[in-house]
């Protein structure tokens, strides 16, 4: 089913989202991969404050290429998430609402997704110039000395990422499979 | 003896870099365009027709097809009567991918040291290869490659007895566990043979290929045929999200062995097999 949310994504809609809904993002989201998450689980460690506050934010495991002139952003497509699985349950658990990544997740992640009334997008993983028509803005908020990896806030239109894991715990990865598998 | 001042494969790979992270070649334009004819699923049909505009938007607009523009692999074949003048080889070669990445909005994705992990801020340095062959012409291969797909490739020291089967059994236990992962429909780069090492390469190798392009070895090119038609089978399908078509191609690469060992190595490639080749 075509859906059409808006971000920061309220309790009710990440719970009403379904495993193989085709969803369109429009608002703000936040984008941080490998180093910006060992740097905010860190923080969380030290008893330090998280850059953003992630309570019902979304965040898309992206880093980007350099912008060109004229353009907020160059190519923006999501990486492996599995990744970020060390790191995402303690985010979800303090209220994040959304990942976009590419990829399976563990089953801590699953768990907590679930446990949080949460969702796990997937975005079509090497489209990165076709997503990238779909962000509006982008500005680094912090860990800016990482480069690619700091910490954007993005703003996005009609953004196209499908449900993988909805909070009733349901994965499109395994049950699409099943359906097209001969072997 | 001709010779060729290092500068002029300094260019040459900063234009390559581009090129290839901007536009794919011929043969995987075509077999982008095949899978999104052959495909059964609806939702699958619709990420290939997405990967279309994505290729397109990339040309156009020169926004690089992934954002993984990859670690620089670069394949130097210099011919035994070359004289090489004007500097240092490996030199000329990473100030190329500097260039390239730095000038061509590319992203910089390599780190100095793989424990303590700080950016060097221009992709340098690449990994490359060097074999030296026949003839007066220096063959440039850069192949940048994305690590969503190289950290699902899978090295199997295989036993004589594994035989054919163990092999078959290498190939689609590293596809499986790469399902999603790899931004599929993927390309597999398969190495059978050699040393430990050797196999690696070769199947690093075997994704320069043309994927329209079968081996030369008549059961190898049945293997190939074979393999392809079994993963397209597992229903992994584009973006791991269901479907029939799982794969675009799969080359497989031999060397003799040794009569102990059966090595087996897999380098997954995602839909965007990059390369760009040029003969100085």
């Amino acid at each position: 089913m075509d859906r059409h949310i808006t971000a920061p994504i309220s309790d009710e809609d990440a719970k009403s989202l379904q495993a193989g809904d085709y969803v369109y993002i429009t608002g703000t989201i936040y984008t941080a991969r490998d180093a910006a998450h060992k740097r905010m689980y860190e923080a969380l460690e030290n008893h330090q404050p998280l850059p953003m506050d992630v309570k019902n934010n979304i965040i898309y495991y992206m880093g980007p290429s350099p912008a060109r002139e004229g353009h907020p952003i160059g190519s923006a497509g999501p990486t492996t998430a599995s990744r970020m699985d060390k790191y995402a349950p303690a985010l979800l658990d303090l209220g994040l609402k959304g990942m976009i990544g590419k990829g399976k997740r563990s089953q801590e992640v699953q768990q907590a997704t679930v446990r949080n009334g949460a969702v796990y997008f997937a975005a079509i993983g090497g489209a990165g110039a076709l997503l990238s028509k779909s962000i509006t803005a982008a500005e680094v908020i912090a860990y800016d000395d990482l480069g690619t990896e700091a910490i954007r806030k993005l703003k996005v239109k009609d953004f196209p990422v499908i449900v993988v894991i909805d909070s009733k715990g349901n994965n499109l990865y395994e049950t699409a499979i099943q359906e097209y598998s001969e072997i | 003896m001709r010779t060729i001042n290092v500068s002029e494969i300094t260019s040459n790979i900063r234009q390559m870099c581009i090129e290839a992270n901007h536009y794919l070649t011929k043969d995987m334009d075509a077999a982008m365009k095949n899978a999104l004819d052959t495909e059964k699923a609806p939702l699958g049909k619709q990420i290939l027709n997405q990967l279309q505009d994505n290729l397109k938007i990339a040309a156009e607009d020169m926004i690089p097809i992934c954002q993984d523009t990859g670690m620089a692999v670069i394949f130097m074949e210099i011919g035994q009567d070359v004289h090489l003048e004007g500097g240092v080889l490996q030199d000329a070669i990473n100030e190329g991918v500097r260039q390239g990445y730095v000038e061509g909005y590319l992203r910089k994705s390599v780190v100095k040291d793989p424990l303590i992990r700080e950016n060097t801020k221009d992709n340098t340095p690449a990994v490359i290869h060097y074999d030296i062959v026949p003839g007066d012409k220096v063959k440039i291969t850069v192949a940048p490659k994305g690590f969503g797909s190289e950290n699902m490739s899978r090295v199997f020291m295989l036993k004589p007895a594994d035989g054919i089967e163990g092999v078959k059994n290498a190939i689609l236990t590293a596809v499986k566990d790469a399902g999603p992962n790899a931004c599929p429909p993927m390309v597999v780069g398969v190495g059978v043979g050699g040393t430990f090492e050797k196999c690696a390469l070769m199947a690093k190798k075997a994704l320069t290929r043309n994927v329209d392009e079968r081996s030369q070895i008549p059961y190898v090119k049945e293997l190939e045929e074979e393999m392809l038609a079994t993963i397209n089978q597992l229903g992994i399908g584009p973006g791991g999200l269901g479907g029939t078509i799982t794969a675009l191609a799969v080359n497989i690469n031999t060397y003799p062995t040794h009569i102990a060992g059966l090595p087996v190595a897999i380098n997954i490639c995602c839909h965007v097999n990059r390369h760009a080749v040029r003969e100085l």
